[in-house]
């Protein structure tokens, strides 16, 4: 008998069900976080679809394995291919932007931070596949809507899926040692503690070189935290206010307490210091506990976690690398690309993944803070919240190309640094600042003809009231 | 059909005699090297040119601006610190590389046990991918885990940690020495072939004539090697003057764009920061600067001949 190709839309919903409500069993028998009774997304993967997918080489193991086998059972399930190209996080933003200006490459990019809004108009609305996984999951974390929204039109260009988040990594031993239960929750206090740890010749590390996240990260919240910020609602610099005076003034008296040689630190410094003993406190991912627990158990057994201090703004202000999904409107198999990347959300493959990477990626959908993996090791609970207390990068002002330049660029972390380690003033340390910003936020990018915006649309969906 | 046979008779006798011809002959022969030159070096080159006068940000095309992206530039004072970054870590580095592969040459142009063995030695730093050699001297400038301040400290030489890539001085003087030491052999492979070329009855005659040997050097040695040092200072000026690796590599342009070069700068604002215009005109800041070292060497040639 000839072998069917294919499969008629009944049959694929069938055999799509059963195969999500077995796998649910097998490796999640706890109770579903997903609401009940939401009308299930009606999409039909165009036949025979071979997807190009281009995304980040993982930090932990757990991450490709889990998003790999959840990949060949929806191949399985569809008859479709999926090929994923996984390269450095750092490349994935030249490699997608490559593709968005020759029309040709992957279908679709689990890209990072502002890369929708640099390209808006050449990728696939996503507005279907978000409303759906919002009205199953509980909702997107309000950060979401700054990064998935196209501004101009209200419509969704990417689809929020988290990021791998930062908290404050510390040695519960020393910390006891220095007078605390755990770091303290304000600012200064937190700023106290340092210097009691240095006292005691466990000094903390904060990257403070051109390291891509673990500097931008820190330094941004720490300039918002004190009510500091680049640019106002408008994308008028106003980077140079006494908010940011005040965060200078304060991150000098931790740099004091800070490790010698942070002024180079590049991404991996941190974690290699943390895991030799050499620093008692630093911000990163769950990767330092994650590579701790396989190699260093001593160490994991003495590390905790908290989230980021909080300033005179009295509300978090974290930033943390924000990964979004986000398909090119030249693919010719759009529908299979929402297809796909709806069921790798789906509770049945998301929670076995988050539970594999043991909380690297904190979620984007609000249900999956439920999952009973941030709570199975008190150690990981506080990275369930760090996307819900994230700010968007380039806050407060549009997502874009200004916004990504001045991180490319480093201003931030360059703006602590010159108020650190060179020896500027508060002052001077903001008007450089402010005249490097002022190169972005004030040119104009002109926008040739043919590709001028479409209108905004009517039936746009509003971000919910905060 | 006859007329038709006799056509291509003459077609072809036609091309036979052009073939003949050593001109026409050379331009055919060099068609697919032109082709390959004009595919992946003229067009990259005249694009590169061409992205510096527009306004293209990454994923949209841009508009001919002129040169709005120079101007924007001239007024920014990063762009400034990078191209005193770049000059002083070209001349300081090249200067030490033709210094110290000058002495290298003239110990290994003599003869003592062992001499092939550690002239292949001297090419190590070379061969080794750049890349690779980026690493180890990060690895060995890292503050907490550096094995030179290691050793010192374990000798009781030094007591403190070096901040080497930290502080804007030290950083520099870092990346300065990882060039030099990779660019060393460059200088003493080259100057060594020169300097073996040299006939050695000139010597002979010389210091029969009661010259010592540094009256040697200065009168034979160093007139003889000059043409060749020139235009191995010329590359070796281009290459540094364009680095990119080794700074990306081990600072990214950090402590506050302290060791940012021109390549590096104009990577980071065309690819991460999506300004592709604007990269591309930094890079084309480069190319003035290397046509008037490359035309000062071609006259510094041409007066020796």
């Amino acid at each position: 008998m000839e072998e069917k190709k294919g499969l008629s839309r009944r049959e694929f919903l069938k055999t799509t069900a059963v195969g999500i409500a077995g796998a649910g069993l097998a490796s999640f028998p706890l109770e579903s976080v997903a609401q009940k009774g939401v009308e299930p997304l009606q999409i039909m993967p165009e036949k025979g679809a071979v997807l190009r997918v281009l995304r980040w080489s993982v930090f932990v193991q757990g991450d490709k394995d889990l998003w790999d086998k959840n990949t060949r059972k929806w191949e399985e399930a569809t008859g479709c291919k999926v090929m994923t190209e996984y390269i450095s996080w750092e490349d994935v933003r030249p490699k997608a932007a490559m593709a968005a200006s020759v029309g040709a490459g992957h279908d679709m990019v689990l890209g990072w931070h502002d890369d929708p809004h640099l390209y808006p108009d050449k990728l696939v609305d996503m507005t279907d596949v978000c409303t759906y996984l919002s009205k199953k999951y509980g909702g997107f974390e309000p950060v979401c809507y700054k990064y998935g929204i196209n501004p101009r039109t209200g419509r969704w260009i990417a689809l929020p899926i988290g990021g791998p988040v930062n908290c404050i990594n510390y040695r519960e031993s020393w910390v006891k040692e220095a007078g605390y239960e755990k770091p303290p929750s304000e600012v200064y206090e937190f700023i106290k503690m340092c210097k009691k740890l240095k006292a005691n010749g466990h000094p903390p590390g904060f990257a403070l070189g051109h390291a891509v996240g673990d500097g931008n990260n820190w330094t941004h919240q720490w300039l918002w935290t004190f009510g500091g910020k680049c640019v106002d609602k408008d994308g008028n610099v106003v980077i140079n206010s006494p908010q940011t005076w005040a965060a200078l003034e304060a991150v000098k008296e931790l740099y004091d307490t800070l490790i010698p040689g942070t002024a180079s630190w590049l991404d991996p410094h941190n974690n290699k210091a943390f895991l030799a003993g050499e620093i008692s406190a630093t911000t990163n991912g769950i990767s330092i506990y994650f590579a701790a627990k396989k190699d260093f158990p001593e160490i994991a057994k003495d590390t905790n976690h908290v989230n980021m201090p909080i300033g005179p703004v009295k509300k978090p202000t974290e930033l943390h690398l924000f990964n979004q999904a986000f398909i090119f409107k030249y693919s010719k198999f759009p529908n299979a690309c929402k297809h796909y990347i709806t069921y790798m959300l789906e509770e049945e493959q998301a929670a076995p993944w988050i539970n594999a990477m043991i909380g690297y990626v904190g979620p984007s959908l609000k249900a999956y803070k439920n999952l009973p993996i941030w709570t199975s090791d008190p150690k990981i609970t506080p990275f369930r919240d760090c996307i819900a207390n994230m700010l968007w990068n380039g806050y407060e002002g549009p997502e874009g190309v200004a916004s990504a330049a001045a991180m490319a660029e480093y201003i931030v972390v360059d703006l602590i640094g010159d108020a650190c380690v060179r020896g500027k003033s508060p002052k001077e340390a903001a008007q450089i600042a402010e005249q490097r910003l002022l190169r972005y936020y004030k040119k104009k990018v002109s926008v040739p003809k043919k590709e001028a915006p479409a209108p905004a649309k009517k039936e746009a969906p509003a971000p919910p009231k905060k | 059909m006859q007329a038709a046979t006799e056509q291509r008779g003459w077609l072809r006798e036609k091309f036979s005699d052009l073939l003949e011809d050593r001109n026409f002959l050379g331009f055919l022969l060099v068609i697919p090297a032109e082709a390959i030159l004009l595919i992946f070096l003229a067009y990259p080159f005249i694009l590169g040119l061409w992205l510096g006068f527009t306004d293209t940000v990454i994923g949209r095309k841009g508009n001919f601006i002129g040169f709005d992206n120079y101007v924007s530039l001239l007024k920014d004072s990063t762009f400034w610190l990078v191209t005193y970054n770049t000059f002083l870590y070209t001349i300081v580095a090249v200067f030490f590389k033709a210094l110290l592969g000058f002495m290298l040459a003239i110990v290994l142009n003599r003869d003592f046990v062992g001499k092939g063995l550690t002239r292949a030695i001297i090419l190590l730093p070379w061969i080794i991918p750049t890349a690779l050699s980026a690493i180890a001297f990060w690895w060995l400038y890292d503050t907490t885990f550096s094995a030179i301040t290691w050793t010192l400290m374990k000798t009781g030489l030094l007591h403190h940690k070096i901040d080497f890539l930290g502080d804007p001085t030290n950083a520099r003087i870092s990346l300065i020495v990882a060039n030099v030491w990779r660019g060393i052999p460059f200088f003493t492979i080259g100057l060594l072939a020169g300097l073996q070329t040299i006939d050695p009855t000139l010597y002979e005659a010389a210091a029969i004539d009661g010259a010592g040997s540094w009256k040697r050097f200065r009168r034979i040695t160093l007139p003889l090697v000059l043409p060749l040092m020139a235009v191995i200072t010329t590359f070796s000026t281009i290459w540094t003057f364009g680095d990119f690796q080794l700074v990306w590599v081990i600072t990214k342009g950090g402590p506050a764009n302290a060791t940012h070069l021109f390549g590096t700068l104009s990577f980071q604002r065309a690819i991460p920061g999506g300004h592709f215009g604007e990269g591309a005109a930094i890079s084309n800041f480069i190319l003035p600067i290397l046509v008037i070292c490359v035309l000062a060497t071609f006259k510094f040639l041409r007066r020796e001949d």
